[in-house]
């Protein structure tokens, strides 16, 4: 095998202290890159190994045996399956290349195993973002490279070596410099409109909205304040109250759990609307496959349809950050004709449950008669004048869960009350239907959008009524008014306007605008956006060929740049010099070029004998300067300029031959 | 293989000059500047951008931008770390070389003066046949790096020429240019191993006896230099210049005075060779000693200095 080595030959170097605690600090912070989705006690371990490794060296140096190596490779691998399955995959893959890297380290005697190992790092530093593309992972991650790069840079022999921080500095300058070209192939490299091969599904555990919903449900959502989506407007944003954003309907009730019914292929409920709402929403990655629309949605985007009952389904779950453009009407009237089929599923409860409240609503529906608004106006009374409380930690309930919350508990969140209203209606023979989705959010003035949280999470009921079709009626406004008005912030707990959490919560509603921006410009930057990115420069479509000689061209710059940096020479600090350095360039131009070893005496005497016609000026110039170099120890600068402009009008004119 | 490549490459050198840059040995100072400087990526550095365009790929195929830009930025700090290789050797001005002495067949170790001027330059080395010597310097100031040549016969050997490399910063492009200071260097003969000691003209019997150095031998004139207390003030006192009191030098201090003639039955090289050897045995005795060449004669004289002064006039020998 023929080797660099015929360049430089380069003997089996050890391993220096500082380089070897360099990488054992690079290792350990490729395992922090991937703590998050690694199983606690597999880092755990991990940094056990690392840590008894370092100390080892540092106390007796030595690699570690081959007896102790080849079982713990085995123990790697059967502890990747154990818990994973399979050695194959992208978890059980990063898994097995962190706990590789830190073995690794275990054998890490030679300059050249840290040099494998830290680029090696590298690689595992990127695996990382294959789970989590943040902006706040990200940053992280690219601050993992420099304990890598400061390896590598401390593996080079006789540099001065510092303190361990000051070490990662040189590191991170490059990394800065280099920040513009990198942005620049980032946009530029041509992305891929299909992969090349599986990408990897997701089938991650998320919260979020299900398609069904038990009491008690929400919980795990109401506390999790993770943005759920972006809302932009093209116009004026719709009022608090009426940000309702729908995401499934459920009709089909069991006595303990409302759960949706996947009726695609039915057309959607005919609406007649008003006045409608142009919007774009960045969804957050959900695992699900609805697609959350203001209340309620004229349109389907691409890839989505509408539903039976105007909810809007995507057709694959949404397992990446997703932009949709939709129109909303805030008024409509929303399928004002009720067939059979509609009114019987509008009016399903199961048998035998909650006795005591299907008695209730007899007893309204007696009273009021045929009023449907009465009976709606009762139940709401009921909840707002009733002792009924809205908190997060309601008490159990059991197998009639309606008439618990009704009539014993008194206490529950949005979805308790959805439950209760909707069971009370359909008892009262009013058609009835729970819907989930989100209700308020966080208007973000300087990035003009709407956050909405998974803690936005919201509950509503829907009931119809003849001419006004299903009207939506939220029972939890009756309770805490505020919970519509103000957001979901307004009613967590007693806390009060200034606590820390709530201060904190407005702190990173501010802050979101940044992940807004991260999320829109870096993540959702993909194959149609690139080909859009000369529309403001007239193209159309920017094809890769185009982008591959924007690339090359862009490249060129920067190399110009940089080799321009690097050739640059201070120039001499002493003005005489500088002078001198002049005079000889034009004379080199005439075949007069100083040598190395020549003085100025005789270099200037050398020049009057090849241009005869100006040694008078030459003689000249030789003595201001032998009087201002050796007749002064720092010569006067009025002199000096004067010499300065004297070799500057001296042209040297090359002899007729 | 890769002897027969080393080869290649010397034979490509001398054939074609202009194709391998050959450089003609110059005069110093020797200053690296862009035309001379080449970079080449390492073995590491083929590896790593193979690593590189294997972490783009997978970005790519996932879509997954965050770990495209990571990939983007590690690639630009590696082809920005080219250009910080280059400005490692960029500038760097070889002064001037000092030579040690050895004798045939040791390696003389050679002092270089390397200058920076207002840069650092960071983890250099310097590769003289195969002795590689690792050094950096702060900017505006001098550092000394020490190699060693090997030496085969003695006389004006020519240096040989001298690799200035470095893979800083991240061992990812090896820059380097090669120097070839127009200098020679003298090695001096080897000494033979055994043989008969000098024979002295001066040294009879009754010499043998004088060395007692307290005793007064005679007088002669006063010379600068003579230190006051061995002058003799009375009896100067009756002579019209000073007369000092000359003391027998011990028997430590007998001078050797070695002569090229007195050796006529040796051929050149072997008389050179003993004269060597006598040499060194002066002086490891502390025998003063002189020296009589064809071409150069050196008084009595003792000492390093004197030492080297015969063998430089040795090593000269046609």
């Amino acid at each position: 095998m023929i080797k660099f080595s015929l360049f430089h030959r380069k003997p089996r170097l050890p391993l220096g202290a500082r380089a070897f605690d360099l990488l054992c600090l690079t290792v350990l912070v490729v395992l922090t890159a991937h703590a998050p989705h690694l199983p606690v006690w597999f880092s755990g371990a991990l940094v056990l190994v690392l840590g008894l490794r370092w100390w080892q060296r540092r106390k007796h140096g030595g690699r570690a045996p081959l007896y102790l190596k080849l079982p713990l490779i085995a123990l790697l691998s059967a502890a990747v399956i154990f818990h994973y399955g399979t050695l194959f995959g992208r978890e059980p893959g990063a898994a097995l290349a962190v706990g590789l890297l830190v073995l690794k380290l275990l054998e890490s005697e030679a300059t050249r195993d840290a040099r494998v190992g830290a680029a090696f790092a590298c690689f595992a530093l990127m695996t990382a973002l294959l789970f989590d593309q943040g902006m706040l992972a990200t940053l992280l991650v690219a601050l993992g490279l420099l304990p890598a790069l400061a390896t590598l840079r401390a593996l080079e022999p006789a540099h001065g070596t510092t303190s361990l921080p000051r070490e990662l500095l040189p590191a991170l300058g490059l990394l800065a410099v280099s920040l513009p070209l990198a942005l620049l192939a980032f946009l530029l490299v041509p992305r891929l409109s299909s992969p090349l091969w599986g990408a990897p599904n997701a089938p991650q555990a998320r919260t979020g909205l299900s398609d069904d919903m038990a009491p008690g449900d929400f919980f795990d959502l109401l506390t999790d304040d993770r943005p759920a989506m972006r809302v932009s407007f093209a116009g004026q944003p719709p009022q608090n109250s009426q940000r309702y954003f729908r995401a499934y309907v459920m009709s089909q009730f069991d006595g303990r759990r409302w759960s949706h019914v996947d009726g695609l292929g039915q057309p959607p409920a005919e609406v007649e609307h008003g006045k409608t709402v142009d919007y774009t929403v960045d969804l957050e990655a959900s695992g699900q496959r609805v697609l959350p629309a203001l209340d309620v949605p004229i349109n389907a985007p691409e890839q989505a349809q509408l539903g039976p009952n105007r909810e809007v389904i995507a057709d694959r779950p949404i397992n990446d950050t997703l932009t949709y453009s939709l129109q909303s009407a805030l008024s409509y009237r929303l399928q004002s004709q009720l067939g059979e089929p509609g009114r019987r599923r509008g009016l399903q409860l199961p048998a035998g449950f909650n006795p005591r409240s299907l008695a209730l609503a007899a007893r309204w529906r007696a009273q009021y008669g045929a009023n449907d608004a009465a009976v709606i106006k009762a139940a709401l009374s009921l909840f707002h004048d009733g002792g009924f409380s809205y908190t997060l930690a309601p008490a159990p309930l059991g197998r009639d869960s309606v008439d618990d919350f009704l009539f014993s508990t008194h206490e529950g969140f949005c979805q308790h009350y959805a439950s209760a209203f909707t069971v009370l209606m359909r008892a009262a023979g009013i058609p009835a239907r729970v819907v989930t989705g989100y209700q308020g959010g966080f208007w973000n003035a300087m990035g003009n959008y709407l956050l909405v949280r998974q803690s936005d999470a919201h509950a509503w009921s829907e009931v119809w009524l003849p001419e006004r079709g299903w009207t939506r009626v939220d029972p939890t406004a009756a309770v805490r008014p505020e919970r519509v008005s103000l957001g979901a912030a307004a009613t967590s707990s007693a806390a009060t306007d200034w606590s820390p959490n709530r201060w904190w919560l407005g702190l990173r509603n501010r802050w979101d605008i940044v992940n807004r921006w991260w999320n829109q410009g870096v993540i959702g930057f993909d194959a149609l956006r690139q080909h859009g990115l000369l529309t403001p420069f007239g193209v159309r479509d920017t094809d890769p060929g185009m982008l591959g000689l924007l690339l090359a061209i862009g490249g060129i710059l920067f190399a110009a740049i940089g080799l321009a940096w690097a050739l640059w020479r201070r120039p001499p600090a002493d003005p005489l010099r500088a002078a001198m350095q002049l005079l000889e360039r034009r004379l080199a131009v005439v075949d007069v070029a100083r040598r190395h070893s020549e003085g100025p005496q005789h270099f200037f005497s050398r020049a009057g004998r090849a241009l005869p016609a100006q040694r008078a000026e030459l003689d000249g110039l030789m003595r201001t300067y032998l009087e201002l170099r050796y007749a002064h120890d720092e010569p006067p600068p009025n002199l000096v300029r004067n010499f300065r402009l004297a070799v500057q009008d001296f042209r040297p004119r090359r002899m007729v031959k | 293989m890769l002897a027969a490549l080393r080869r290649s490459q010397a034979w490509a050198e001398r054939r074609l000059p202009a194709l391998t840059r050959y450089k003609r040995p110059e005069s110093l100072p020797i200053t690296l500047h862009r035309r001379r400087i080449y970079i080449v990526p390492t073995a590491f550095g083929a590896g790593f951008t193979t690593l590189l365009f294997i972490m783009l790929i997978g970005a790519l195929n996932y879509a997954n931008n965050a770990a495209l830009l990571l990939t983007c930025l590690l690639g630009a700090a590696s082809s920005s770390s080219m250009l910080v290789a280059f400005r490692s050797l960029n500038g760097l001005r070889l002064i001037s070389i000092q030579q040690g002495h050895a004798i045939a067949g040791d390696p003389l170790s050679l002092q270089l003066v390397f200058e920076g001027g207002e840069r650092a330059h960071a983890s250099v080395h310097a590769d003289l046949d195969g002795h590689t010597q690792a050094f950096s310097l702060p900017p505006r100031e001098q550092t000394l790096v020490t190699l060693d040549v090997p030496t085969s016969k003695r006389g004006w050997q020519p240096l040989p020429r001298i690799k200035l490399w470095s893979n800083w910063p991240l061992g990812l492009f090896h820059a380097w240019s090669w120097i070839h200071p127009e200098q020679a260097v003298l090695v001096w003969p080897q000494p033979e191993t055994g043989g008969p000691p000098p024979v002295l003209p001066g040294e009879d019997g009754q010499r043998q006896r004088l060395h007692h150095g307290e005793d007064v031998a005679a007088l002669r004139d006063y010379r600068p230099g003579d230190p006051q207390r061995h002058i003799a003030w009375k009896v100067s006192a009756r002579h019209s210049n000073l007369l000092v009191k000359d003391f027998e030098q011990p028997e430590a201090r007998q001078e050797w005075r070695l002569d090229w003639r007195h050796l006529p039955q040796l051929s050149p090289e072997a008389r050179i060779s003993r004269l060597a050897r006598w040499l060194g045995e002066a002086d490891a005795l502390g025998r003063s000693s002189s020296l009589w060449l064809p071409d150069e004669e050196i008084p009595l004289g003792g000492g390093h200095n004197h030492y080297a002064r015969c063998m430089n006039a040795l090593a000269r020998m046609p």
